[in-house]
């Protein structure tokens, strides 16, 4: 017996000793990587990865929003010399959408490439993002979500690394119950309105529900929500509960294959697809396609509309496109949804890195320095038009307090064959959410003991 | 009432749909007592190969024709290099190497094709038919029909030709059918090929309404309540199951989910698949196993 217990204390006391050295070991190493300042052949290049997805489900998304990406990223190099003389460098690393794998990208790619360090990082996907919360602010390595990830991150003092940058759920809803306002004929014309949702039921899905119900409250309207299970292949019980209801008009809130089926499902049940308005994921042309027909008339909100008609791609038709550079190997989706939320995404990265320079001068930045940057991001339409990106991009202004800094999006309408806009930047009521941001984000603070930063006193 | 008829008849021919998914596994199953993981990815690469011959300019039967000697030629090579290898091993073994080759026939299928999503225009209009005040969906009557029809060839295929009657030889005992001269490896190419024509069908039907893409896969989700409730050995079974299911989770979700929050049709299905688990382990059609001890 005391042979037993002395082996056990022998055995627990060497597992310690194991554990206090591996400890020891991965302290001493993720410091060393932490302040890696190993000079490499391209440290005097800016590092901007690229966590893609071109295989699995979510593929034929995936190669159009990279080759947007990429082929501005060839464009700045290429055509203007990099960043105030910055030259890019890009790698990319397959997630498949998949946390596990997100994660992996993010801890390959964190400490840079041969020397060029990493400004900031965008996860690509839900499942990574939410993941590496913690991480990223540990690393001190800024995360941008575009139009997704989590609403109550537009709170920079609980959530300094994370940044939805322009457009969050919340602000989603909100655009779409002003959209409807504005056609409407006011925002006193919604009181008495039946307005649906018909929802993917997922944290996704489920994000607007307590805006909406705000919203409901505060114009009063009939607020009706309809959860679509994933993945959502069969919606007649859905659809015959919308046309018991008679909504005056229905909040697309789906993804993937739930899109083309809740259109074509919608048809079949009478529901006018012109008082459809999808939302930011159910908007591209993947969403409508499969749906032939009955998708024509379909109205989409997107922080990202669709089209050729910008500046940005009469230059890259020229210089990229046009000169066989670009990375799309159909060119027929030149303009695409996804391709130009790629141009987005990397415009978005690039003017972090112009906002840091100003500030750090014209050298590559750090992930430290690209976090201050996107806190000081301002974009206005005299930048966009200068950039080409006016009418893409909505003007963002960020601040340590704000890192959503848009709220804006604008309303396409899918003719059959293509997306063309609506509507202008519709805005949305951003103060009157924020309180429930804030309740949110401070529910977070103290469940993992955060104190949130004081920003009066950084000030 | 009208809303309960219209919920039912919706449901039973949705019901139909899921059938025709859950075939492909029973005749798998039934030649090899393998329950086939790579249905959905032959499935998704049969639909896959059809829009994508039909978007290159062939015309409809002549892209049906050459889809189906592709899936021949397919089911040729996977018997030669799948299952042939690994005869008289245990069914889990050959349940993995379905597992495996599922991931060879998506990667395969993204390879060669692309990773785009397709629009599938067979010709059949999405529109609704009044019965009274009772709305059906012509889509699910054509749906439903074709689910019916392939049932039906599929029954004669068995009960009055030889190929047929060699295929319940080797169902029923493969050793016996092996002794009396029966080629297992004949019969395996034929069935796998036969399930990836059913498979087709399903793809073409599930492609037309919701688009061909990756998650065309994941119809087969459907497909395992479905062949839990009606057996996995009765082709009969998998059409009685598919109504079972189709009808139960459309009434459910609308007359039991607004009290729970909704959307429960995808966990419904399973629910009541472990109900019959409970009373009729082997499903309503399914052959139960004898053992001699």
């Amino acid at each position: 017996m005391t042979h037993f217990h002395t082996a056990r204390r022998t055995a627990a006391g060497l597992v310690r000793a194991l554990s206090l050295a591996a400890g020891l070991l991965a302290a001493v190493s993720s410091a060393a990587l932490a302040v890696d300042t190993t000079p490499g052949p391209d440290s005097d290049k800016q590092f901007l990865p690229i966590a893609s997805f071109r295989v699995g489900p979510y593929a034929g998304a995936g190669v159009q929003i990279w080759a947007g990406r990429i082929d501005y990223y060839r464009y700045l190099n290429e055509v203007e010399g990099g960043i105030n003389g910055v030259k890019i460098v890009w790698q990319e690393c397959e997630t498949e959408w998949t946390a596990e794998k997100g994660i992996e990208c993010y801890e390959r790619f964190k400490h840079g490439l041969n020397g060029a360090p990493v400004a900031v990082y965008l996860p690509n996907g839900a499942p990574a993002a939410y993941a590496l919360t913690d991480r990223a602010a540990e690393d001190k390595l800024a995360l941008i979500t575009l139009a997704y990830g989590r609403t109550e991150a537009t709170d920079g003092r609980v959530f300094p690394y994370i940044f939805p940058v322009m457009l969050t759920f919340y602000s989603e809803a909100s655009v779409f119950i002003n959209y409807v306002a504005q056609r409407e004929g006011g925002l006193d014309k919604l009181k008495g309105k039946k307005i649906a949702t018909v929802y993917h039921d997922s944290a996704y899905g489920r994000e607007t529900l307590e805006p909406l119900a705000l919203l409901a409250k505060t114009y009063g309207f009939e607020n009706i929500q309809i959860p679509v299970p994933d993945p959502g292949n069969e919606q007649s019980s859905q659809w015959r509960q919308v046309r018991e209801a008679k909504p005056d008009w229905v909040f697309l809130r789906t993804w993937g294959v739930s899109t083309p089926v809740a259109i074509k499902t919608a048809a079949r049940f009478g529901v006018p697809v012109d008082h459809i308005v999808g939302d930011v994921w159910a908007s591209s042309e993947e969403d409508v396609l499969p749906a032939g027909e009955a998708a024509k008339g379909y109205l989409a909100l997107t922080p990202y509309p669709g089209g050729t008609g910008f500046d940005i791609h009469q230059r890259l038709k020229k210089y990229i496109v046009d000169t066989g550079k670009s990375d799309l190997r159909d060119t027929s989706k030149f303009g695409s949804v996804y391709y130009n939320s790629g141009l987005v995404d990397a415009v978005i990265t690039t003017e972090v890195v112009r906002t840091a320079q100003q500030k750090f001068g014209n050298r590559p930045i750090t992930g430290e320095e690209g976090q201050w940057a996107l806190e000081h991001l301002r974009l206005d339409n005299a930048r966009l038009k200068e950039n080409g990106f006016y009418g893409l991009v909505q003007q963002v202004q960020l601040t340590p307090a704000d890192h959503e800094g848009g709220g804006a999006a604008r309303v396409q309408q899918w003719d059959g064959t293509k997306w063309t806009p609506v509507s202008d930047w519709v805005q949305a009521d951003r103060a009157l959410l924020r309180p429930l941001i804030d309740a949110k984000s401070d529910a977070y603070a103290k469940e993992k003991g955060i104190t949130p930063r004081d920003l009066g006193a950084e000030q | 009432m009208n809303l309960f008829l219209e919920t039912l008849i919706g449901g039973l021919l949705a019901g139909t749909m899921y059938s025709l998914v859950a075939i492909g596994f029973v005749l798998i199953y039934k030649a090899s007592g393998v329950f086939n993981f790579a249905q959905g990815s032959i499935l998704l690469f049969a639909a896959l190969t059809f829009v994508t011959l039909l978007e290159k300019g062939l015309p409809f039967v002549a892209a049906l024709a050459v889809t189906i000697a592709i899936l021949i030629l397919g089911a040729i090579v996977i018997e030669r290099t799948v299952l042939r290898p690994l005869a008289n091993r245990s069914p889990m073994t050959l349940f993995m190497a379905t597992l495996g080759l599922s991931y060879v026939v998506e990667g395969a299928a993204q390879g060669i094709m692309g990773a785009q999503v397709h629009a599938l225009d067979l010709g059949i209009e999405d529109v609704p038919i009044f019965l009274g005040d009772v709305l059906i969906s012509q889509f699910d009557l054509v749906a439903a029909t074709t689910a019916v029809a392939l049932a039906l060839i599929l029954a004669l295929l068995f009960n009055n030709t030889r190929i047929g009657i060699s295929l319940r030889a080797v169902a029923d005992d493969t050793r016996a059918a092996l002794s009396v001269g029966i080629n297992l490896n004949r019969i395996w190419q034929i069935v796998w090929a036969v399930a990836g024509i059913v498979g087709l069908v399903a793809g073409m039907l599930w492609g037309a309404r919701q688009g061909i893409q990756f998650s065309l896969s994941l119809v087969v989700l459907k497909a395992l309540p479905v062949l839990i409730i009606g057996g996995f050995t009765s082709i009969g079974g998998a059409i009685a199951g598919g109504l079972i299911v189709g009808a139960a989770e459309n009434l459910a979700e609308t007359y039991v989910g607004p009290y729970i929050g909704g959307g429960i049709t995808p966990w419904f299905p399973y629910f009541l698949a472990i109900a019959f688990l409970y009373i009729r382990p082997a499903g309503l059609f399914g052959e139960r196993a004898l053992e001699r001890v």
